[in-house]
């Protein structure tokens, strides 16, 4: 529903809030240039009747002395017969500059207002700030929804570049943009008459002296009214004795007698008056410069967004595939229900309703929103992929579906087999998945396979998944899911180094050399572009077309592509790779993985990994030319044979890109994993913790595990949680 | 459209003693190449005593705008009741606005004078720009505003 709520008003209105905001952007520098531009500020004593002395004496006929929010004075005189105006020096009384506005300023008024479109234009452009009022509350709610609550508001971001970018400036503009939008569409309630109107100046008085001629340096009303509180003074006609001076202040308007000097007649400003005005100038910035700058500065937010945005929209379009034979629900053997947010678990459905159609299988595919188990009556099996937002919420498309479930009278006769779709560095990985379970499991729903998951879309995850549930089916099943067909690069492999052969891991640190780029390329973003240590190398191995993973022990700065390889045995594209002599290539692409990387600062980084998991962190060594403090502590078999890196961990520690390094070996005199090298230096790591360190975990699954748990017995007197320090973003994994 | 608007503004704005005889009068206003935006003009009629009399032509849609219209929103108090019926669209700068009303006869040579009050958004009010007095003799003549107003003529 808040999706909704933002994405239609987003899409309909993106051209025209991009305008709005450009445009607005450009105005709200005016007022800063008239501060800056405008003489200095009378003192703070001058009174209204001495300027006007003033500017009597330099212009005798004067006819109206107005003072804006700046402080700008203007006056507009009449004299042989011309009519003339300019912005007066309030210390001389002398004009200083022409008081017309610029033409250019005001075509971009009138752009921003009703994009020269009159009334209808005006309309328009409250429309599209409604739109933009829309976007940024619901917006805000869907922030807070997948940050996991409003306090969390703030959390460091992880996923695709565009969906970052979009929350990272909406974060920063949104307070800008309320106002601008809420005090935008006051002000056309205000143009079209929808709000009450002030009872505006006081009537003409009645009766005037008839006398003439007073000097309005003598007028006590004059006198008492400081400069600062003018708005505008008019001169009564020249001749006519009937008519009187008419004063406008910030505190409301009158008429004052041109031969006495009376205060004819007065009127207080109403709260509707005052209330407009305020909100006047809180969108103009018109005598509030540094607030006029700070909003054109998140209005900039705005084109940014837009084009985000659409990329965000349109990503989640693609992943949501055109089903060519999706059986009815009534006729099909397997119902897949998915329940997806961002539109990425849509592809994976696709693939498994490709896959178990080819087999032959008849299959219903839906949103997890559309469960209705009574029309399934030829099920054999329900299949549920899920994806978790926010902090085990449902995603979009599966609202309602366990409250539906939770009022069946019975669980449906179909098993049930459930996949979650998450990211392992959350610290709630497929919570939704699991919720899902465990309503199943309280209904007494029947299981077709035990609840398996997918990290961060991974086909291998994925396809193993398949093998289980063909298991279960009586069938093989292999499902070749690519969430999007990657464009490759050839790299070729300038140098090998060998490891573990001696203790049975045969593993290899493999280095490529990086295909020049054409400039075409580097300007379309095309070619393997650029790279961190820690991002992801994706391997087309012969023969398949699921691409395999391996972390990056280097950046593009280096020169060079560097990954570490472990032979898996009867692994397809490790044993490719096991295999590959310098001046091989191989077919491969590059998959950003900004949720694995030191965060940013100088607070120490724990480095922790085993086997090849050493790879990403040894890269974040070789990039510290500032000596952060890094302190890594790695696992491996035996000293003499997979110590991957030894002699460059011993120079990196050196030169200072390593604060310290502690090894744990399996099969050496200690038989010591990395969990317990951490135990033993628990005291350490838990000080290192407590002073703003962050940790980094890269390698197996199953040492990932054990580390957490290691550091939960660590981090326990003081109170703290590996989820915690997750939920700070302090505590990052990489794992496989 | 215009001349069933005019007619009520013979019904109702001004409604002058002795009404006998009413005739078609063109009232033609050329603006000047000011360069702002469009003009609100507020045409209406004081008496030889220079006392309001009622309003011919609001041209200018908004009502919060009005009290710009200095002479004529401190004449009128900027009662909208004055203009019912006898408002159109703000004219923008370099235009020409012609409407034709039926007048009565008693209006011509009887003191009467035609007052037309400027306000452009951003730049300075102009009361009672252009001041003509009403006579048959001076039908045809254009008259000259002091800013936004090239010339104001009526036509019989």
């Amino acid at each position: 529903m808040i999706r909704s709520l933002h994405r239609w008003p987003g899409l309909l209105a993106a051209a025209l809030l991009v305008v709005l905001a450009l445009s607005g952007a450009a105005l709200s520098v005016l007022p800063a240039v008239e501060a800056a531009r405008a003489p200095a500020a009378a003192g703070p004593g001058l009174s209204v009747a001495e300027l006007t002395g003033r500017i009597m004496a330099a212009y005798p006929g004067v006819e109206q002395i107005r003072r804006a929010p700046s402080g700008r004075i203007t006056a507009y005189w009449f004299e042989g017969g011309r009519p003339g105006a300019a912005v007066i020096d309030p210390r001389s009384g002398q004009g200083v500059a022409s008081a017309d506005t610029p033409a250019f300023e005001h075509w971009l008024t009138k752009l921003h207002r009703s994009l020269f479109l009159g009334d209808g234009g005006r309309i328009a452009v409250a429309a599209g700030a409604a739109a933009m009022l829309a976007l940024a509350l619901s917006g805000l709610a869907l922030v807070a929804r997948r940050a996991g609550g409003w306090r969390r508001i703030f959390a460091p971001l992880k996923g695709p570049l565009p969906g970052r970018l979009h929350v990272e400036i909406a974060r920063l503009c949104v307070f800008g943009l309320t106002l601008s939008s809420a005090t935008a569409l006051w002000m056309s309630a205000s143009t079209f008459g929808l709000l009450p109107e002030g009872a505006g100046a006081p009537g003409f008085p009645s009766a005037v002296s008839g006398q003439t001629g007073r000097a309005p340096a003598s007028i006590g009303v004059l006198r008492d009214t400081p400069v600062s509180a003018l708005r505008e003074l008019t001169f009564p006609y020249p001749g006519d004795a009937t008519d009187a001076f008419t004063l406008k202040t910030g505190a409301g308007a009158g008429y004052i007698d041109q031969g006495t000097g009376a205060l004819l007649a007065w009127r207080d400003l109403g709260a509707w008056e005052r209330a407009t005005e305020t909100v006047y100038r809180l969108h103009t910035g018109e005598g509030a410069a540094l607030l006029g700058l700070i909003l054109g500065l998140m209005a900039l937010g705005v084109p940014v967004m837009a084009g985000t945005g659409a990329v965000i929209w349109v990503a989640g379009r693609r992943g949501r595939p055109r089903l060519r034979s999706n059986a009815a629900p009534g006729q099909a053997d397997t119902i897949v229900l998915v329940g997806s947010e961002g539109g990425s678990s849509w592809g994976f459905a696709a693939t498994l309703h490709a896959a178990l159609t080819a087999a032959g299988q008849r299959v219903h595919m839906a949103p997890m929103s559309g469960f209705a188990p009574a029309r399934y009556a030829r099920a054999a099996r329900i299949v549920v992929l899920a994806a978790t937002y926010g902090e085990g919420a449902a995603p979009a498309s599966a609202r309602g579906f366990l409250d539906r479930l939770a009022a069946l009278p019975e669980a449906p006769r179909a098993p049930l087999a459930v996949l979650g779709f998450g990211d392992r560095s959350f610290p709630a990985f497929c919570a939704f998945a699991d919720e899902i379970r465990r309503a199943a499991e309280a209904k007494g729903w029947a299981q077709l396979l035990l609840i398996d998951r997918v990290d961060r879309q991974s086909p291998q995850d994925f396809a193993r998944w398949g093998r289980a549930l063909g298991a279960a089916m009586g069938m093989p099943l292999e499902l070749n899911h690519q969430p999007q067909v990657p464009k490759t690069e050839g790299l070729t492999l300038v140098s090998r180094r060998d490891y573990g052969a001696e203790v049975q891991a045969p593993t290899a640190i493999l280095r490529f050399a990086l295909p020049r780029r054409t400039l075409w390329q580097r300007i379309t973003g095309r070619g393997l572009g650029r790279f961190a240590a820690g991002d992801l190398l994706g391997i087309l191995p012969e023969g398949s077309a699921v691409p395999r993973f391996y972390s990056l022990a280097s950046a593009s700065c280096d020169g060079f592509a560097e990954i570490c390889v472990r032979k898996h045995p009867g692994g397809l594209c490790s044993g490719q790779l096991m295999e590959l002599r310098p001046g091989q290539g191989v077919r491969a692409f590059l998959r950003r993985n900004p949720g694995f990387r030191p965060a940013r600062g100088a607070a120490p980084v724990i480095l922790v990994g085993a086997g090849t998991g050493i790879g990403p962190l040894a890269g974040f060594a070789r990039a510290n030319r500032r000596g952060r403090p890094l302190h890594l502590y790695f696992g491996a078999r035996h000293p003499d044979s997979d110590l991957l890196y030894g002699r460059e961990l011993a120079e990196w520690q050196a030169g200072g890109r390593l604060a310290s390094v502690t090894a744990a070996f399996s099969r050496a005199a200690e038989r010591a994993h990395v969990q317990d090298a951490l135990r033993r230096d628990g005291a350490r790591v838990a000080r290192l913790i407590a002073g703003g360190a962050q940790v980094m975990v890269c390698g197996g699954r199953e040492m990932a595990a054990g580390v957490a748990e290691a550091l939960a017995d660590i981090l326990a007197p003081a109170g703290l949680t590996p989820a915690m320090l997750k939920a700070e973003g302090r505590y990052a994994e990489d794992v496989y | 459209m215009k001349s069933a608007l005019a007619l009520l503004a013979v019904t109702t704005a001004l409604t002058l003693p002795g009404v006998a005889l009413a005739r078609p009068v063109t009232l033609t206003t050329t603006l000047n190449n000011y360069g702002g935006d469009g003009a609100y003009l507020a045409f209406y009629v004081t008496d030889a005593q220079g006392a309001y009399v009622g309003s011919l032509w609001m041209a200018g849609g908004k009502s919060k705008y009005y009290e710009h219209l200095n002479d004529w929103h401190r004449a009128t108090g900027g009662n909208t009741a004055e203009i019912n019926g006898i408002t159109g669209a703000s004219v923008g700068a370099g235009r020409e606005l012609s409407i034709t009303l039926d007048l009565t006869d008693a209006l011509f040579d009887a003191g009467y004078t035609l007052h037309v009050d400027a306000a452009v958004e951003d730049m300075r009010d102009s009361p009672s720009e252009v001041v003509v007095p009403l006579t048959a003799e001076g039908a045809g003549q254009a008259h000259r505003g002091r800013r936004y107003i090239a010339a104001v003529s009526y036509d019989m």
